[in-house]
């Protein structure tokens, strides 16, 4: 890892790649606990704490993710289709709920 | 990073370990020391004696205690000695002064024996440790974010590390002693390995407890943003009657504990709050204290009428989601774990502490081999190896230090708690300014030499400023104590043979360096 072999394109993309896993991941994370605490059947604090609990292996995964695929641009699109995804289904459900 | 993902993962589990490592060092050596947090303060505060004691007396006592000297309290704290904690503590609270403030408190330690107070020297004792293991001396809440997302490094470095390292049964048993990097590479995967299982339970747990922190998304979209209505709902706290104004004889409180016993069928009670002791409209609730169980259930607590002793309440049981995350919670923290339990909890938690020290050794040595041949090193890799050996081998004097800091500072210093944490801070930074002085291997030796000696010096200083020596307190059966001193005794002697490897694997490296060089480029893993 000297700095003089490694291009700046493969600097920028390594940053992008980071902040993708921690932000992204952070976002994915959390839309998957909404969506779990608002979809669960069970009691209201119930389903909040599987939610929650079950948030950071969404993050794990995002991150693993983050590092594991071909490209930067790649690392980005897998975290913002299932944030979509995820933000789609907990909307639904909340306006599902105040209907 | 157009390798495979093996390689992709390995790129992740080097720079993750690296970026957090050295503070995950001091977070899991410090969090491994705080198992023994109640043996560390007893050790401490040694003016406190051991006794074995019946809850049922030492509660008689504190009751008579408080009825003589916080008879027009509006609430008594008693926290009832165990096994491991031998003082009883009491505190109570005036009734404020004006309606809405937070009423006065004042503590008092008695003896569980004879209930006439007790004055231990101001220390922060092992406390210290348990909190810097997750409020790292920052402000809240910053300390608690920056522990919880280095537990979330530590977590993605597992499970990378976990795929990079495929042959992760085949070499369960390989361990290549004297082979320079090979080696450390082997102790590495081995104290990752074996303990594997406490590496993730300890990890995840982590992130559980601090989960309605750092993920508040999914309580706020529940509860359409009101935090405090889902607390409510998972901590059902007892509302507290108003004083009814009338006097009337408050109950023996000692026969609240036999009920409580066999309600909870043999869980003991930890803590004792008495509201409007006196008055007609007294009321006893009784925490239980969670050492029989793994499950930590936060506020499991029976409330009895103060006057006739009849039970008003009970919590409810735990819904499951609720108690996994209770059991986590347990599990983390060990209450429930007995003295095997506690000493394998403590062996983990090394092996874990070694894990992450083995891992940036590793880092730096790959790095070093490349310039193994021009004098001057890089100014990152000189980073690294100052960071390293200040944050391992200078955490170790620092901890050291603060021992030996808790015998020698005088009794009646004026801010001697402080002066303690000053002292295993001031330590700690000195090691940095000596790291960046001397050279990698000379300020190795030099600091793992002076936290030998300061270990060793330990229980030294303690037989030449108390009366607490081995001799005395192997006789006694003071195992908190005489554990303390022999631990520091088996660190002391443990660091001075490191510190002797390190030394004369300096010296042998000196003639076939270049030899064991190619050697090792042969076997270069994906790290």
């Amino acid at each position: 890892m000297k700095g003089k072999s490694l291009p700046v394109s493969y600097r920028l993309a390594v940053t992008s790649r980071v902040l993708a896993a921690v932000l992204g991941g952070y976002l994915v994370a959390a839309l998957a606990s909404v969506s779990l605490s608002l979809w669960l059947p069970m009691a209201r604090a119930e389903a909040v704490v599987i939610g929650m609990m079950t948030s950071f292996l969404a993050y794990l995964v995002a991150v693993l993710w983050c590092f594991a695929c071909r490209s930067a641009w790649q690392a980005w699109l897998g975290l913002i289709v299932p944030s979509l995804l995820l933000a789609a289904l907990s909307g639904l459900a909340y306006w599902m709920g105040h209907r | 990073m157009k390798e495979g993902f093996r390689q992709a993962m390995a790129w992740l589990h080097t720079w993750a370990g690296l970026v957090f490592g050295w503070l995950l060092f001091a977070i899991f050596l410090t969090g491994t020391l705080a198992y023994f947090k109640d043996e560390i303060s007893h050790w401490m505060q040694p003016e406190i004696p051991a006794r074995a004691v019946t809850s049922e007396a030492s509660l008689t006592l504190a009751q008579e205690y408080l009825q003589q000297h916080a008879a027009g309290a509006s609430r008594w704290l008693i926290d009832l000695p165990d096994a491991r904690e031998p003082g009883l503590s009491v505190r109570w609270q005036q009734a404020p002064a004006k309606p809405g403030e937070r009423g006065q408190f004042t503590e008092k330690r008695l003896d569980p024996q004879t209930g006439a107070e007790v004055q231990g020297r101001e220390t922060r004792g092992g406390d210290f440790f348990y909190r810097f293991h997750f409020q790292l001396q920052m402000p809240y809440p910053w300390g608690r974010w920056l522990s919880t997302i280095a537990a979330m490094v530590m977590f993605v470095a597992l499970i990378s590390g976990i795929i990079t390292h495929k042959k992760i049964f085949k070499d369960f048993f390989t361990f290549r002693p004297r082979k320079g990097q090979r080696s450390w590479l082997d102790g590495h995967n081995a104290v990752g390995v074996l303990v594997l299982p406490f590496h993730l339970m300890i990890t995840y747990s982590s992130l559980v407890i601090f989960m309605t922190m750092v993920m508040p998304a999914s309580i706020l979209a529940a509860y359409e943003g009101d935090e405090r209505v889902f607390f409510d709902e998972v901590f059902p706290a007892s509302s507290t009657p108003e004083p009814a104004g009338k006097p009337a004889q408050l109950t023996a409180l000692a026969s609240l504990l036999e009920q409580a016993h066999e309600r909870w069928s043999g869980g003991g009670v930890g803590r004792l709050t008495v509201n409007n002791p006196g008055d007609a409209n007294a009321s006893v609730v009784l925490v239980r204290d969670g050492v029989d169980r793994v499950v930590h259930d936060f506020g499991s607590a029976l409330t009895f009428n103060g006057v006739t002793g009849q039970i008003l309440g009970t919590t409810p049981e735990r819904p499951l989601p609720l108690a996994i995350a209770g059991a986590f919670y347990g599990l983390h923290m060990g209450h429930f774990a007995g003295p095997v339990l506690r000493w394998l909890y403590f062996i983990c938690g090394l092996a874990g502490t070694a894990m992450i020290g083995t891992g940036l050794v590793i880092w730096l040595g790959k790095r070093q081999l490349k310039h193994a041949k021009s004098a001057v090193m890089p100014f990152e890799l000189r980073l690294v190896e100052v960071l390293n050996i200040a944050s391992m081998s200078g955490l170790l004097v620092a901890v050291a230090a603060f021992f030996c800091a808790n015998r020698l500072l005088p009794l009646d210093m004026a801010g001697r708690a402080d002066w303690e944490v000053n002292s295993f801070f001031i330590a700690w930074g000195l090691s940095v300014l000596h790291a960046m002085v001397r050279r990698g291997r000379a300020a190795w030796v030099d600091q793992l030499v002076l936290a030998a000696l300061l270990f060793c010096a330990v229980p030294l200083l303690n037989a030449m400023t108390t009366p607490y020596h081995l001799g005395a307190t192997l006789i006694l059966g003071d195992w908190a104590m005489a554990g303390f001193d022999l631990t520091c005794l088996g660190s002391g002697v443990f660091l001075a043979w490191a510190a002797w490897k390190m030394q004369r694997s300096g010296q042998t490296e000196r003639v076939p360096r270049k030899q064991r060089a190619q050697s090792i480029a042969l076997d270069r893993g994906p790290y």
